[in-house]
């Protein structure tokens, strides 16, 4: 259990060092999304492309998604899964607790 | 599975088989618009036996091993917050995970390919980010494609009894970025190279996600580890329950 835990921590912070140096590597850098430059290549390799499907959402708003209204929907995604994720757990981690007091009285 | 349902995954696998042969096949997730109509319907049809098969395997989880249900939504939540996360990497740009191997190495791809369609559709619809049009492709992708190697990977490291947890994290790993390399095989399809064809398409799109995509599916191995960890910590009965742990 504590060698678990030890486990756990050192695991975020290696992921969280995987995702930090590449910002400080490479200054300057864009970051833009992958998906773009995914396009970018498309482009590159057909010419001049035109999707012939534009989002649904953005077709109704006559336009693009605003970024910060972007990166909302975004949250609430993660927002939505966070809360799920640490509600279960939650009832897990109080669960054993019952279970051990239960056994030792 | 019953008879009823026995006829519905044949039926399904049909289906799949005519519509998708017969036409000449053409990102993370390929964004709207751009796969030619065929392609759409093609790839689209592909997922339709995994989705049927799954929709299934969800309904036997609620049926006969209501214990799981709990470990079903948590795999379905991390799928959630994990594909949201968009994470800086080596080349410059951003690119996220695709969090489909907790759900793979829990109930298998079929089951997870429905967690997985559940979160391509709100992207595609909400956040503009992939799409409906190649939805079937993105489907494939990352609900099917990429759960089925975490899938294989986990099973062989549980039938030689090697050590669970590097398989977790070897099988997290490597079906986010196999997802990454089925993407760039669709667009190389959709997109053949004028001078190489198909080849040397696939080629130049693995070469704009790949190296991107490398150091994200390690820490997505990473992030996969701990919330096995956790779930072996406080949720021994509904592992035991999916047959991640041995029953008593």
């Amino acid at each position: 259990m504590k060698r678990d835990a030890k486990l756990v921590i050192l695991l975020l912070v290696l992921a969280a060092v995987i995702i930090v140096v590449p910002l400080f590597a490479l200054k300057g850098a864009e970051f833009g999304g992958s998906d773009d430059a995914g396009s970018v290549k498309v482009e590159e390799l057909q010419g001049e492309y035109e999707p012939w499907f534009t989002p649904v959402f953005e077709t109704a708003l006559n336009g693009e998604i605003p970024g910060e209204v972007e990166s909302l929907l975004f949250c609430v995604q993660t927002g939505i899964g966070v809360g799920i994720i640490a509600f279960l757990m939650g009832r897990f981690v109080e669960r054993k607790k019952h279970e051990k007091s239960d056994t030792s009285c | 599975m019953t008879n009823k349902e026995k006829r519905i995954w044949k039926v399904s696998i049909i289906l799949a088989a005519v519509l998708a042969v017969g036409q000449n096949a053409s990102a993370m997730h390929i964004m709207e618009g751009y796969l030619s109509p065929i392609f759409c319907v093609a790839w689209g049809a592909v997922c339709i036996p995994f989705l049927v098969k799954g929709f299934m395997g969800v309904k036997k989880v609620f049926t006969e091993n209501p214990k799981a249900i709990t470990l079903l939504s948590m795999a379905g939540a991390y799928i959630f917050v994990i594909s949201a996360l968009k994470i800086p990497s080596v080349t410059g740009s951003c690119s996220h995970m695709t969090g489909t191997g907790l759900g793979a190495i829990l109930f298998g791809p079929c089951t997870t390919s429905i967690l997985g369609i559940i979160v391509l559709v709100f992207q595609a619809i909400l956040l503009a980010h992939g799409g409906l049009t190649t939805l079937g492709a993105n489907t494939f992708s990352m609900a099917i494609a990429g759960p089925l190697v975490s899938f294989g990977i986990y099973k062989i490291f549980k039938k030689c009894n090697l050590n669970k947890r590097v398989g977790v994290f070897l099988a997290a790993a490597a079906g986010d970025l196999f997802t990454y390399c089925v993407t760039s095989l669709q667009l190389a399809i959709a997109y053949p190279s004028q001078n190489g064809g198909v080849g040397a398409s696939v080629l130049e799109f693995l070469g704009v996600f790949a190296p991107t995509q490398i150091p994200l599916s390690i820490v997505e191995g990473l992030l996969t580890v701990m919330i096995v960890v956790a779930l072996e910590n406080y949720a021994g009965q509904e592992l035991k329950a999916v047959g991640f742990e041995k029953a008593d």
